[in-house]
Parts: C-alpha cells; structure tokens; sequence
C-alpha cells in the first residue's frame, strides 16, 4: 500500500507543472490586453508602457512563467491587477465558500444518488426503478442556473422563506452555524446537488443491477444468507466505482460552479472566476485556476488512494 | 374584574408602548445596494470599474478639488467648487493654476485637509519616486487628468497646478482626482511590512483599502472583499446640507440582473441598480419604485475614416443617421430605457450648440442620399462592423446591431457584424482602423461616458488622437475639428469655454461623425420606503438626501 501511495503521489508531480504550464498559457493566447483592469482604454501610450514595466508584462513569456512557477511554490500567487489584493488570500476565501457549498451539495446529492440508485438497482423494472431513473434523467438534464432561478423565484420572491442571494445576513466573513446564516446555503445547495445526485443514482442503479445478476450473488443466497447480507455484499463490491465517481463529482463541485455562483451570488471560486474573467484580472485568473486544478489533482489521488484501500486488487494490478 | 383587568392590559400596552418608542425612533435606517459590479469596486481612493466605481466608493467617501452638482433631474449635471472653493488660471503662463482650498475640512480620521494633502495625492498618481506612488490607481486616474503634470504647496490653503499644456479643461477633469488621507496611510505605511519601500508602500495600500479615510459624506465601516461594503453617515461632513439622512448604506455586488431583481423583490435589498428588463412590469406591479434619466452616455458607431471606408463619404454618413427609427428601438426592443441620441449631447446641455444637421428618422430622405451617392437596391453598400455580444455600457449591443442591420438594409446598405469578445473589442478600441485586429471593419461599436469634453469629444475627433495615443479609432483628421479643440481647450472663462465647446460638438453632427443611436438611462429601482431619491442626468448619484422609511 506505501508503494502504491508513493508511486500516485509521484505521478502528481508531472500532472501539476503541466497544470501550471496551461494555466499561465492559456490566459496569455487569448487576444486582449492583460492590463485592461487597470489601463481605460483612452490611456496614453507612455502610460500603458509604464504600467506595463510596473507589472512585469514587458518581459519574455518563460520570463514570466519562470518568475511565477518559483513564487508560486513559495505560496506566492502574486497580487490581483484590479484590486491589488493577493491572490492567494482571494481564492482561499473563496475556495473556503465553495468548499462549504459543496460538501453541503454533496450530502444532499450522494445520500439521494446512493438511496435512489439502490433502490432501482435493487428494483430494477419495477416502477419504483421507473421513478428513481425519471428522477435522475431530470437532475442531470435540467440546466441548474436554470432551476437555481426558478427555485429563488418560488422561495425567496413568492413564498419569502429563503433568502435570494448572498452567504450570510452579514456576508460570509460573518459566518456562523445557526439557521439564519444556513439559510442562505439551502438553495445554491439544492441547485449544486442536482447534478451529481441523477449522475450517482444512474451509476450506482447500473452497478447494482449488474452486480445482482452476476454468479457470486446466486452462490451467496444458495448458502442461505438473508436478503440484507446479499445486499451488503452487493455494495461492498459498488463501492470502488461508486467512490470514484463521487470523488470525480465533488471535484467537479470543488472547481465552482460559475453559474450557480453568479445566479446566487455565493462568494465562491466560481463567482471569483466569473470576475477575474471579465475584468481580465490574469494574475487571480491563473491562481484561481491552479489552485483549482490542483484541488482536483488532490482529490482524484485521494480516491485512487482509498479506492485501493477499500479494494485490494487495485493496488496489486 | 373586567374593569381591572382592561385597565391592567391598558397598563401594559402603556408600558410597552413607552419601551418601544425610543427603540422605534432610534432604529438604525439601512439603504441596502445591489449593484451591478461583480466586485466591490476599489476602496482606496481611485475606484475601478468605470464611473460605477465612481458612484459607490469614490464619490460617497472622498471628495475632489471640484464636484458635479447632482440635485437636479432636470438640468444637465454641472461641475460646482468641492475641496477647492475657487480657482484661476495664471494670466502670464496658462499652464498654471492656482486652486484656493476649504478650510475646516477633516478626514475621516481626524486629520486635517490642506495643500500638502492635495499634493500628496496628485503625486500618488503623478510622481513616480513618491513612497506613496501606487501604479495600480495610475491608470484609471492619470488618463481622466491627461494634461496634468505636477501640484505644488503655495501656502496650507493653496495649492498651484501645472499642465503640460494650456488645458481649460482642467477643472473637470479634476472632478476624478479623489483625495485620500496622508495621515492615515502615513500610519499604514510605518506599520507595514515589506523587503523595500515598494513592497511596503503596497503594504500600506492594501491596509489603507480596509479602512479607508476620505473627506466625504459616508465613512467607512466595514468590508469584506468581494462581498460587501458597509458605509456611515459622516455626521461631521463639511457640507451641512449633504450629511446623509440615512444611517447607513451596504453595497452588495450582484452581477447578475435576475439575482438582483429577486433580492430587490425578496426584500433582501432595497436598491437595485439596472434590473432585468423582463421583470420591469413585475417590479412596478408589487409597488417597486423605477427610476431612469438621461446619461451622459452614448451608443454609437464610430466611422473609419481611413482611405478606402466608404464612411469618407458624408452622405453615407447622413443617411445612415437618418435611416435609424430610434424612438421605435425605444419603443420595442428596449421597453423604453433609452433616449435615442441627436449627438453626443441632447438639447439643453451647455455643449450641444446648434447643429444644422437634425438627426431623426426620415428613410425617403436617407435613401436619396445613399442614391446620390452612388447605391440603390441593386447596389448595396456593404459595410462591417465590429462589436461584442455583452460589455460594460453596451446595453444589448446584438440585439441592437441586428437591428440596425435591418434598419440600414432599407437604405441600401448590406451590414455585416463581426462580433468579439467585449474586451478584446475594447483592446481593438486603441488599436484603431488600419490594425489587423479590425478585420476588415469600417466601424466600431463601443459605447463612452460623455461626462467631461475630452472624454466625450476631444479623444474622438482631434487628429492629434488617433492611435496609439488615444480612442480617434477612425482616424478621423478634420482640421476644422482640431481648430476647435484649441480654441475650447485654451478659452478660461467658463461660459466662453461652454460656448466653444458647443461649437466643436455642433460641428461633429454636422459633420455626422458617427452613427448617433442611443443613450443609456441608467435604470434603478428601489423600495416605496425609499424617499428623497433624485437621479440627475449623469453616471453618478447623491445618496445624502435619500431617506429609508422604517
């Protein structure tokens, strides 16, 4: 097990350079002037030079990249054009929100996915499967800004019960558990699990119908085991994928989403992305995205981790 | 039994009445904001994001050498003294000036406002070797002011200004120019950590943006980057008449239009800033407050006037301006939030002059033109135009396109869009007609703030700014136009400087310099509980008399 934790955590270190290298890539080939936070677009021509020589966009493109990659590994992200803040402390904060949001997501989401896709597993064919299976086919096929508006539009606009927009009577900064402040979680929270909830619930239907109808399932119930022995032994042997798929879902939510965000203004990464996007803020723009990116990197190493923890033959192929 | 119990309970009520009064007449009045921006705009003095950054963090808690005056719906916003109470070019050298300062005025923080103030913050943004120097406020800042070069202390209430060039225009752009405590970020800077005096003035910046110290009418009192911005009332504000009435003010930025529109119907706010247009009817119907005016704003397209655009034509230029039913746009696509534009300036501003050119829909008209010009239904004029789907000002820059594109087509020309991102489109802005990134394109679609003469016209009809120097995208060279700028730039007395610059302005709609189409009316809308409330022809707000009832 030490071995193959090893080997995956050395795998990571290619991944995350090629990561870097993307990231800082991509938002220098898009067409643009990366100082448009700053510079209105009447500035004279000596003063976008001077601006540009105060931001080091002056120097050679692996220049840069050089001089970012080694403040970066020294926790240094460098500082937002736009507002001057560093980088590093902005997407915390909004990692930490979109965290918050997505674990939450992720209760509401897995607890129905994993309920409804054993039961139409378990069931399959019978309208139980018929209505789990309807009830996955909308959660991954309805848009969520989509339903994210036309739940704010019955909760918070007709029915006043739920706040519309916001992390918080006093923003997120003043966050504590208590309801008035979940309150403010329970829509985006809803809107973020829809997805993740018909995804889990179609994988783990499939996984439990495909697991019943192999040979062992008849071997164990030939030895008389009672139906709910079966039935542990069936998701034991769905875990594995089940887990994989869920770890690739909560990384999925991790990364933000930026309408969800944007629809409810939940302080998150996704909201932070939206705006370092349209004010062309590069340095919070490429901090954002690797601190994403390796989030996700993270987390897939840890479910290949506990994937191999939970079943042997993985490490051993 | 009865009767003791009744006078028991009128006792109690009595009793409850006279405990809850003084809470009732003590209770905090909060002007909630959702404002557009997706982030609150910049706090240490010079915001960002445009003049909305302007209106929330710049006007409400600093203060300028000079002010707009925004109490009247009506009339146009006019510049009026702030921090300078008067001022006066040098008859000998008109690069000169000399602005006399208010006395009794104190910074949020106790500290007082004088000359070395006001040369501390010109030099924050002018003066490369200051400890206070900051780029990152140089270039919203330096290119409103683009004539000024330096600030020099006279005596504590005096200070002298000089520009690179006689510039009359100076007053105005000063308007821009937010002054932020010395003494305030002096403490931030002494406190700070950093290898050299850059990193720490970047310290001091950063410090001093969490807890920002102006001279005006709301203080700050707490924030929380990204999510929300709480201002009080500054009881010691120099202006008596403009203490707010309202408490305090929270600013949230909400990005998204059908976001704020359900926090402005959920109660969660009491203010709005542009709602979305599809619920305007919902709005007024649950008892909602709109609001709209004029701005100085204009949505036009900008002429190449490059050798070979077929722009160089005036003709062309007039019957496209003539070809354009611009109330039906208000009418229709727009739900009536807009003025259609006859210029950069409508009758009644200071600097609209008499054009002879009357701008409006007449099609028989503009088809003559197109025809005496060469094209007809079997010769259509093609022209491109280049813009974006979405962008700051572009109200709904496709929809309207296609619009025009129809509306055109009646006069024989054959509109082609080449649409791109917004601010890669405002990138191409400075690059101009003759660049590769115009792609073939003989317009422009970026719409501008007409808040000052060089924003609205100097910048787009001197020769001297095509680029790389500044936005004349088209290369428009028309020496009557540089002749006029001169003339505006270098007449001192305000009400001869007005003249010449209607002057200029009238003579760029004759000319037909652009494709006039509209002007934003900055639409908000705000709880019944709101009161006081005027919202004056510009891109800023008073938020002083607004009241909030209980």
């Amino acid at each position: 097990m030490f071995a193959y934790t090893a080997r995956r955590i050395v795998y990571v270190i290619p991944i995350v350079l090629s990561v870097a290298l993307v990231c800082f890539l991509l938002v220098h080939i898009t067409p643009g002037d990366p100082l448009v936070a700053v510079l209105p677009a009447d500035a004279s021509q000596e003063l976008a030079a001077q601006l540009r020589t105060a931001y080091g966009f002056d120097r050679p493109l692996p220049v840069q990249f050089g001089l970012w990659l080694w403040r970066a590994l020294h926790g240094d992200l460098g500082s937002s054009i736009a507002t001057g803040r560093p980088v590093l402390s902005e997407v915390m904060r909004a990692v930490g929100n979109t965290v918050m949001l997505a674990v939450a997501a992720a209760m509401i989401g897995f607890t129905l996915g994993l309920l409804f896709g054993l039961i139409a597993g378990y069931f399959r064919d019978t309208w139980v499967d018929k209505v789990a299976t309807s009830v996955a086919i909308a959660g991954v096929s309805l848009p969520h800004y989509w339903l994210g508006m036309v739940l704010v539009i019955i909760f918070s606009v007709q029915l006043n019960w739920l706040p519309a927009v916001g992390a918080g009577p006093g923003g997120s900064g003043a966050w504590a558990w208590d309801w008035e402040h979940l309150r403010y979680l329970v829509l985006p929270a809803i809107t973020t699990s829809v997805i993740p909830m018909g995804i889990v619930t179609r994988t783990v239907r499939a996984l439990t119908g495909d697991i019943l109808s192999q040979d062992f399932v008849e071997a164990l119930r030939a030895k008389g085991l009672r139906e709910t022995e079966v039935f542990r032994h069936v998701v034991k042997n769905a875990a594995p994928t089940a887990l994989a798929v869920m770890g690739l879902q909560l990384g999925y939510m991790l990364g933000g989403s930026i309408l969800i965000e944007t629809v409810f203004s939940w302080p998150g990464s996704g909201l932070l992305l939206n705006s370092a996007i349209f004010q062309r803020d590069l340095p919070l723009l490429q901090g954002t995205i690797l601190v994403l990116a390796l989030f996700f990197v993270l987390l897939n190493l840890l479910v290949d981790i506990a994937q191999a923890a939970i079943d042997p033959r993985i490490k051993r192929s | 039994m009865r009767n003791r119990k009744t006078n028991a309970t009128a006792m109690m009520l009595a009793f409850a009445l006279a405990t809850a009064m003084p809470a009732i007449a003590s209770a905090e009045t909060v002007l909630r904001i959702g404002m557009t921006a997706a982030d609150i705009p910049r706090t240490l003095g010079q915001p960002d994001q445009g003049f909305e950054g302007n209106r929330f963090t710049g006007l409400t808690m600093y203060d300028a050498l000079t002010m707009w005056d925004l109490s009247s719906a009506d009339k146009a916003s006019a510049m009026i003294p702030g921090l300078a109470t008067e001022w006066k070019v040098d008859d000998a050298d008109k690069t000169k000036w000399v602005f006399k300062l208010r006395s009794g005025v104190t910074f949020h923080d106790g500290s007082p406002f004088n000359a070395d103030a006001v040369v501390w913050n010109v030099e924050k943004v002018l003066k490369q070797d200051a400890p206070q120097f900051d780029p990152s406020q140089v270039g919203v800042t330096a290119s409103r002011m683009p004539t000024l070069v330096s600030a020099r202390k006279i005596d504590d209430m005096t200070v002298e200004l000089t520009t690179k060039e006689p510039d009359s225009f100076l007053p105005i752009n000063l308007t821009n120019l937010f002054m932020a405590s010395p003494a305030k970020w002096q403490q931030f800077y002494d406190k700070a950590e950093g290898a050299d005096a850059k990193a720490k003035s970047q310290a001091a910046w950063a410090a001093f943006a969490k807890d920002a110290s102006g001279t005006g009418p709301w203080k700050m009192s707490s924030f929380t980057p990204r999510e929300r911005l709480e201002l009080v009332k500054n009881d010691k504000y120099w202006d008596k008449a403009r203490v707010p009435k309202t408490d305090k003010m929270v600013l949230l930025p909400m990005p998204e239009a059908n976001a704020r529109t359900a926090a402005l119907l959920s109660g969660q706010v009491n203010w709005v800033e542009a709602p979305a247009p599809d619920a305007l009817p919902e709005i007024k119907q649950r008892g909602f407050v709109l609001y709209s005016n004029e701005e100085p704003h204009v949505w036009p397209w900008q002429f190449s006037r490059v050798e070979g655009s077929p722009w160089n034509d005036i003709r062309v230029r007039k019957a496209a301006n003539l070809c354009i039913d611009r109330e039906g746009l208000r009418d229709g696509l727009l739900a009536g939030l807009m003025v259609p534009a006859t210029g950069t300036f409508e009758p009644g501003h200071p600097w609209r002059g008499s054009p002879t050119f009357q701008i409006k829909y007449d099609k028989p008209a503009a088809q003559k033109l197109m025809q005496e010009a060469g094209f007809g239904p079997s010769k259509k004029l093609m022209v491109k135009i280049q813009t974006s789907a979405s962008g700051s000002g572009q109200m709904l820059p496709l929809p309207m396109n296609e619009y025009l594109q129809q509306a055109l087509a009646e006069c024989y020309f054959d509109v082609q869009l080449d649409v791109i991102e917004w601010n890669t489109l405002f990138t191409n802005w400075r690059r101009g007609a003759k660049d590769p990134t115009a792609n073939g394109s003989n317009a422009i679609n970026v719409t501008y703030a007409a808040m000052d003469p060089f924003f609205a016209l100097v910048r787009f009809l001197q020769s001297g700014m095509a680029p790389p120097v500044s936005n004349n995208w088209g290369f428009n060279n028309n020496p009557k136009f540089d002749e006029l700028v001169k003339k505006a730039r270098q007449t001192f007395e305000p009400a001869a400087r007005d003249a010449a610059l209607a002057e200029l302005h009238a003579a760029s709609v004759d000319d037909a310099a652009f494709l006039y189409v509209a002007h934003d009316v900055a639409p908000r809308a705000m709880s019944p509980k709101i009161k006081g409330f005027v919202q004056p022809k510009s891109w800023f707000v008073d938020f002083s008399p607004v009241t909030v009832a209980p």
